[in-house]
């Protein structure tokens, strides 16, 4: 286990550990303002709802865009949820849940150059289907994986 | 007339078929040949596992489950065969004592004929034996080996740290082991078992790195030959038993790393890679389809006596997946020949541990006393006599969670009461007493509050669904393994092949249909939240010592099980 890094990390606030990724260079100032709020987006209720204020249509499916995250969540309220694009070009990664009362849980633009490999921890009150969304190339690409949440106990 | 070993057991087996008396003949015949154990050496890599024995140190009597339904792709293929189907698929001789071993058959009458199985000072003496017959043999234990009895709990696991040190354990990985919480398991792997035992878990990370906390492998040269064993702790510890035992690990099934974990240990030289798995076994056999490179997935959780591996094809080859039984009723024993740096051929073995048939071990006979001595006077306290056969194992209910509901609801004065699918709980013969011991078998667990909590109709239908769920989910990565919830009072109907949310219908109290938004006195126990922690509660243990010794004899009870559809004719059950 790295525990230097733990130490570090422990060592400073939220605050603090944001300026040490920014002075590390792991993040630019301009990217931590990030692009901008996708009111629309975020605010769909609905899949065709949500993917048309994404300007999304109808995605294709892709064997080249992988979602990872457990197959039942160990705690509804901070799911990992990671996804990784080997299609050229990716430009742009959101991730949906389908029965969350707001279905986009966040959107990432990548500049050009960039590995599109990403995670997050995303909430979720119920056993949903969860999307990834990709665009590259200037199409739109989408997998999706079922996460179950479970009331738990009882095993074994 | 001279009869060779071979023979003379399968006389014996036809003889208890036709229903001759062999009774007490059976343990000085049979020991006498002293032939069941004699198994010859096979190539050079040996690998002896034992999982789920939860805490058993002594002989016991373990029944097996007359319902074990398998749905979908599962309906009908191994663990999901019971009693003749299962006899029939592996080509066990009725009545024989490998079909008392792992069949339900007749089990009272059988039990006393063959006797109690299991007890490590008569599992010590037979590892000791194939270890001479197989130099080099390492034993793995699956785990589910610190919990399930009273002396485990009082001890913090640590009577069986001290018994799998004597037994000669060389890997282990886990599950309920981590209901001890974190820092515990911490200081049993760091300190007890640092350089006699490894633990690996390729599974558990840091909730924050992702870091392991356990190594993922480690490599044993056995005969010259590298052999990897890479540790699969139960994927969903902290969702079936409380999160606060583990706050900062997270588990999951992560066959993606799993690969990685393999290809490492392959470039590393192993020539014979096998996985310890805690997945249970239908998760184990989807696995091994997704996974290239392993030669066996030895598995437990389960708890599924299965007497030869499953073979499943994949992009690397061939996996053989193997589940052991539980409660120390079985030993497993794979042999490799590896020939040309990778396995050519293999023999598998499940055998019974018939404790009338095995000379007890002197050093861990004494060891058990030992560690016994001080609890003695409560294990023995004598709390009832039961007129039935008291068991667990079954997807829907047992005789012993029928007497526990019984008493829960007794003694909290509720309509309806919930209690856990665990799939450990050793078995009592009728006569038998109920002793304090035994009482612990079913319920030693480091959560034991008992509940009276006020649900509605609707929220009973979610509880039920969702468990439901988790046990005939078509797809074996979403279930968590362990029996449906056992019911107390409320009667439903059940139809394991519907979709979630649809499976459980016709729920009725006292002949009365359930209403959504009334609310009902609900009982139950082992709560997995922290809000119960806090509550507080009885342990169940002392609330049902309280009603046994009020109810001093035991009738054979009357089991609450759902009305079953769409599962006719399922091998799965009897």
């Amino acid at each position: 286990m790295n525990t230097q890094r733990r130490e570090v990390l422990k060592s400073g606030s939220a605050a603090g550990l944001f300026g040490l990724l920014v002075a590390a260079g792991l993040i630019t100032t301009q990217q931590a303002q990030a692009a901008g709020w996708d009111k629309p987006a975020f605010e769909a209720k609905a899949m065709d709802e949500a993917l048309k204020a994404l300007g999304a249509g109808k995605p294709a499916d892709s064997k080249d865009v992988q979602i990872s995250g457990p197959d039942i969540a160990e705690n509804g309220a901070v799911v990992p949820v990671g996804v990784k694009s080997a299609l050229a070009d990716t430009e742009f990664i959101a991730i949906l849940i389908e029965k969350n009362p707001s279905m986009l849980a966040a959107s990432f633009t990548l500049p050009a150059g960039t590995m599109a490999d990403v995670s997050t921890r995303v909430k979720m009150g119920q056993t949903s289907n969860v999307f990834a969304l990709v665009k590259a190339g200037g199409s739109f690409y989408m997998v999706s994986k079922e996460i179950k949440v479970t009331l738990g106990g009882c095993g074994g | 007339m001279s009869m060779n070993r071979r023979e003379f057991m399968q006389v014996l087996a036809a003889a208890s078929a036709g229903g001759m008396a062999l009774h007490g003949n059976f343990a000085q015949a049979a020991s006498a040949a002293g032939q069941m154990y004699e198994l010859p050496r096979f190539g050079n890599v040996s690998l002896l596992h034992m999982t789920d024995c939860h805490a058993q140190l002594m002989p016991i009597h373990f029944r097996e489950p007359d319902v074990n339904l398998g749905i979908g792709d599962m309906m009908g293929r191994p663990p999901h065969l019971v009693g003749e189907k299962l006899l029939k698929q592996f080509g066990i001789a009725p009545g024989s004592a490998q079909a008392h071993a792992f069949t339900y058959l007749d089990f009272s009458q059988a039990a006393k004929t063959y006797g109690k199985v299991g007890g490590f000072a008569h599992l010590t003496t037979l590892v000791k034996r194939m270890k001479a017959s197989r130099p080099g043999a390492l034993l793995l234990d699956g785990g589910d080996t610190w919990q399930g009895s009273g002396l485990s709990l009082w001890t913090k696991g640590q009577d069986m740290v001290d018994a799998c040190k004597l037994l000669g354990v060389d890997v282990m990985t886990g599950h309920w082991e981590f209901t001890y919480g974190a820092e515990r398991v911490k200081q049993i792997v760091d300190g007890d078992f640092a350089g006699k035992i490894d633990f690996v878990a390729q599974n558990v990370k840091t909730t924050d790195f992702g870091d392991q906390v356990f190594p993922p492998f480690v490599i044993k040269p056995m005969n010259g030959v590298p052999v990897a064993i890479i540790g699969q702790a139960f994927p969903y510890t902290p969702i079936a038993n409380p999160r606060y035992f583990t706050p900062d690990w997270s588990f999951g099934i992560n066959d993606e790393s799993l690969q990685e974990h393999v290809d490492a240990a392959r470039a590393k030289g192993a020539q014979v890679v096998v996985v310890l798995s805690h997945n249970g076994m239908d998760v184990d056999i989807k696995m091994a389809s997704r996974v290239r490179g392993v030669d066996a997935i030895l598995g437990g959780h389960t708890h599924d006596g299965v007497p030869a591996p499953v073979i499943v094809k994949n992009g690397g080859g061939q996996t053989l997946v193997t589940n052991a039984g539980s409660n120390g009723k079985f030993l497993g024993v794979l042999d490799f020949d590896v020939k040309g740096g990778k396995v050519s051929d293999f023999r598998y073995h499940l055998l019974p541990v018939f404790s009338n048939l095995i000379q007890p071990d002197a050093d861990m006979a004494s060891l058990i006393t030992k560690m016994r001595a001080p609890y003695e006077a409560k294990l023995n306290e004598k709390l009832a006599v039961t007129e039935g056969l008291l068991y667990r194992r079954g997807n829907f209910n047992g005789s012993f969670d029928q007497l526990i509901l019984d008493g829960l609801m007794k003694m909290k004065d509720a309509e309806i009461a919930f209690s856990p699918g665990f799939r450990w709980g050793t078995s009592l013969l009728p006569g038998d007493p109920i002793t304090m011991e035994n009482l612990l078998d079913q319920t030693a667990i480091t959560y034991p509050y008992t509940t009276l909590t006020p649900m509605t109709g609707e929220f009973i239908k979610t509880v039920l669904e969702d468990v439901c769920d988790n046990l005939f989910n078509p797809d074996p990565y979403y279930q968590q393994g362990g029996d449906m919830v056992r019911v107390g009072g409320l009667q439903y109907r059940c139809d394991p092949t519907a979709r979630m949310g649809s499976r459980i219908t016709a729920m009725s109290l006292g002949g009365k249909p359930i209403e959504a938004s009334k609310t009902y006195r609900v009982a139950g126990w082992a709560p997995v939240s922290e809000e119960a922690k806090n509550a507080g509660g009885e342990p169940i243990w002392d609330l049902m010592a309280r009603y046994l010794r009020d109810v001093k004899t035991v009738k054979p009870v009357k089991l609450n099980l759902p009305e079953l559809q769409g599962v006719a004719g399922n091998p799965g059950m009897a």
